[in-house]
């Protein structure tokens, strides 16, 4: 493990790969501090720059955008009462009133240290569980990783559907569908290509992901214009205060700090669980943990309640990077897109990155943690000049969106097929966006489809076509069984709720 | 049963799965590959009769948490103008070139979107495509495709 962190740290500390951390949080801080538009929309827009560099280069960009992502939308949420992420919503309800009584450069100093503190806690526990992990993941079979992925896609329909578990099982099923289209992996057959050329390699990961998120974002904040809902509230910049903690405002921290660490690097690791179930959870752990008379001053500006979801997010964050680097299977939307990006330069996270591209599986966790100072160093100085970017006017700022994601797929296929095909299905996004479909799953299934198919081909060859492969192993019976607990908790929550 | 647009969504998603379900079994395999156990078709298949499952549930069962949108207060026009102007600039790119159409395109939708400080606009349109035509084909060696520049031979 030695030899394999040096590795890593060699490679996370090239110049090169520091600029790259310190770009990825830079810029993914202000598109997370953007209403709107999270790590997901960050990342994508990230993805077809990623591919001009080599393949740890790439992902430790990736990884620098996805913090600052993530801390981007704490200080909108601070700042605005608007949050950037659904990981950051628990933030706002001690983050907003502290900036309210004039103190929102102490509220975002004491998000940032939190963040850092989480997520070095939370890349610790990686250092360590991810080598383990690998090594009983590698007694995985093929029925194994089918159930997984069910689990995966399953859980994550649940976790991320709001009470609305069917609707967001039809994105898993269109994602999948989606997938579909193309080149059969192994006879190489044709499927719902309609005899379209520009169809026959199937659709682009890249696409679906600009579509469904970066454009169909920038559409819904359009059509949303003049929602009387949607926070259009604008802050007094001047306003920020001292971004200085006190000796007692520190303690409280060291307190809150080390359990929430824990209960969001355990949430990140559960498939499709992610950073906003994280924050919640610590959120509501810690105000029963405390003291009577600091339970009374949650909601009003506890820095117990800042403290709490914004480490647990960011403690999420790197854990949901356990089961994608150890098993292949994201664990959030987020880290789907990011196994996206991995696919498209060739690499098959799971088991065996350990051992046959350990410079990769080494710097990213290296580099996450490199990320986390960077983001600390840069952005506490930078706070109220980064604050600023609030202020840009929608006007242009979904032009440039537009732009970037049509400039993602032009410079990827130079093809005018996929650009009215990336429109299209930023138009159905968008609509099924404003009833509540989620896409998380949709995205999630889609870079899911190709692998699932293979690994339900193989079992179902290996059983000479009979489906007991699901319950020969006690691995494979142990993971459905634990889909089957999700799917009659949310029928069950669906009836209760009727009733 | 109360009709809603999810509902609606739902029965065009369930009419979707049900002509996908149809294509998968049009899916044409090897003769040899037609009985065995998995073929080209087969997941295809599975995923049709899923599809039909969950839009099928979403049809029959009540909706307790029905989203009601209000329709007038979404801008609508606006985004149809900038998803019209999104598809001409597809339509445009390879023939005119990189540069003058994203330029016009982004000129066009901060019009549309009601901004009129000229001078602005303009700087957000030609001297950024062409600096960020240059980071992507000059520094990072992106190829780009521009047949007014190669024309004007600004560009090789």
């Amino acid at each position: 493990m030695i030899e394999g962190i040096l590795i890593g740290l060699t490679t996370a500390l090239t110049f090169q790969n520091i600029f790259m951390v310190m770009i990825g949080c830079f810029f993914g801080t202000i598109i997370g501090m953007l209403p709107g538009l999270g790590p997901m929309t960050a990342i994508a827009l990230m993805i077809p720059i990623t591919y001009g560099f080599d393949p740890a280069t790439g992902l430790i960009l990736m990884a620098g955008v996805y913090y600052g992502a993530v801390f981007g939308g704490s200080t909108s949420s601070i700042l605005l009462n608007a949050p950037g992420v659904p990981g950051t919503v628990a933030t706002s309800f001690d983050g907003y009133p502290m900036a309210q009584q004039g103190k929102a450069g102490k509220a975002l100093a004491i998000a940032a240290w939190s963040s850092f503190a989480g997520g070095t806690l939370a890349a610790i526990y990686l250092l360590f569980l991810a080598p383990s992990l690998s090594k009983v993941s590698l007694s995985f079979r093929s029925p194994d990783y089918f159930a997984l992925m069910v689990l995966g896609l399953t859980a994550i329909a649940a976790f991320s559907s709001k009470g609305q578990f069917i609707k967001a099982m039809m994105m898993v099923v269109l994602g999948l569908m989606l997938a579909s289209v193309g080149q059969d992996s192994l006879s190489d057959i044709t499927r719902f290509t309609f005899n379209n050329m520009n169809l026959t390699d199937g659709i682009s990961f890249v696409l679906v992901v600009m579509a469904t998120f970066a454009m169909s974002e920038a559409l819904t904040i359009i059509l949303k214009r003049n929602d009387p809902t949607a926070a259009a509230k604008q802050v007094s910049l001047t306003e920020l205060g001292s971004i200085r903690i006190n000796k007692e405002e520190r303690a409280k921290m060291l307190k809150t700090i080390p359990r929430t660490s824990i209960i969001g690097f355990i949430i990140g690791v559960l498939p499709g669980a992610g950073a906003t179930i994280a924050s919640f959870l610590a959120y509501g752990m810690e105000r029963n943990l405390v003291k009577d008379e600091e339970k009374e001053k949650f909601g009003k500006g506890s820095v117990h309640g800042l403290a709490a979801p914004e480490t647990a997010n960011n403690a999420a964050c790197s854990g949901a990077f356990v089961p994608l680097l150890t098993l292949g299977i994201p664990g959030s939307g987020t880290t789907a897109v990011m196994l996206g990006a991995l696919l498209g330069f060739g690499i098959q996270p799971g088991p065996r990155l350990y051992m046959t591209n350990p410079e990769i599986f080494w710097s990213v966790i290296m580099s996450m943690y490199i990320g986390m100072v960077i983001l600390l160093i840069l952005n506490l100085p930078l706070i109220p000049y980064i604050a600023r970017i609030l202020a840009v006017p929608k006007n242009y700022l979904i032009p440039l969106i537009l732009f970037f994601s049509i400039t993602g797929i032009y410079v990827m296929s130079f093809n005018n097929f996929d650009i009215y095909l990336m429109i299209g299905i930023a138009v159905v996004a968008t609509f099924m966006r404003l009833y509540d479909f989620p896409m998380p799953p949709l995205i999630l299934a889609f870079v899911l489809g190709g692998l699932m198919e293979e690994n339900l081909r193989r079992s179902l060859l290996l059983s000479d076509g009979s489906w007991t492969f699901l319950w020969d192993r006690t691995l494979t019976a142990c993971i459905l069984a634990t889909t089957i607990l999700i799917v009659g908790w949310q029928i069950y929550k669906t009836i209760t709720k009727k009733n | 049963m109360n009709i809603n647009t999810t509902k609606i969504i739902s029965l065009l998603f369930f009419i979707f799965s049900a002509f996908y379900l149809y294509t998968a079994y049009q899916i044409q395999v090897f003769a040899f590959d037609e009985n065995a156990p998995f073929n080209a078709r087969t997941f295809p298949i599975y995923l049709g009769y899923a599809g039909l499952f969950f839009s099928g549930l979403k049809l029959i069962l009540p909706d307790p948490n029905t989203i009601k949108v209000e329709h007038k207060t979404l801008e609508y026009k606006k985004t149809a103008i900038l998803v019209l102007i999104a598809i001409i600039y597809g339509a445009t790119i390879l023939k005119v070139g990189y540069f003058l159409t994203t330029s016009f395109f982004l000129m066009g939708s901060y019009y549309f979107l009601g901004e009129r400080r000229w001078f602005l606009m303009f700087m957000l349109s030609f001297p950024f495509v062409a600096g960020f035509m240059y980071l992507l084909h000059g520094v990072l060696d992106i190829y780009l495709r521009d047949p007014f520049l190669k024309l004007i031979g600004v560009m090789g």
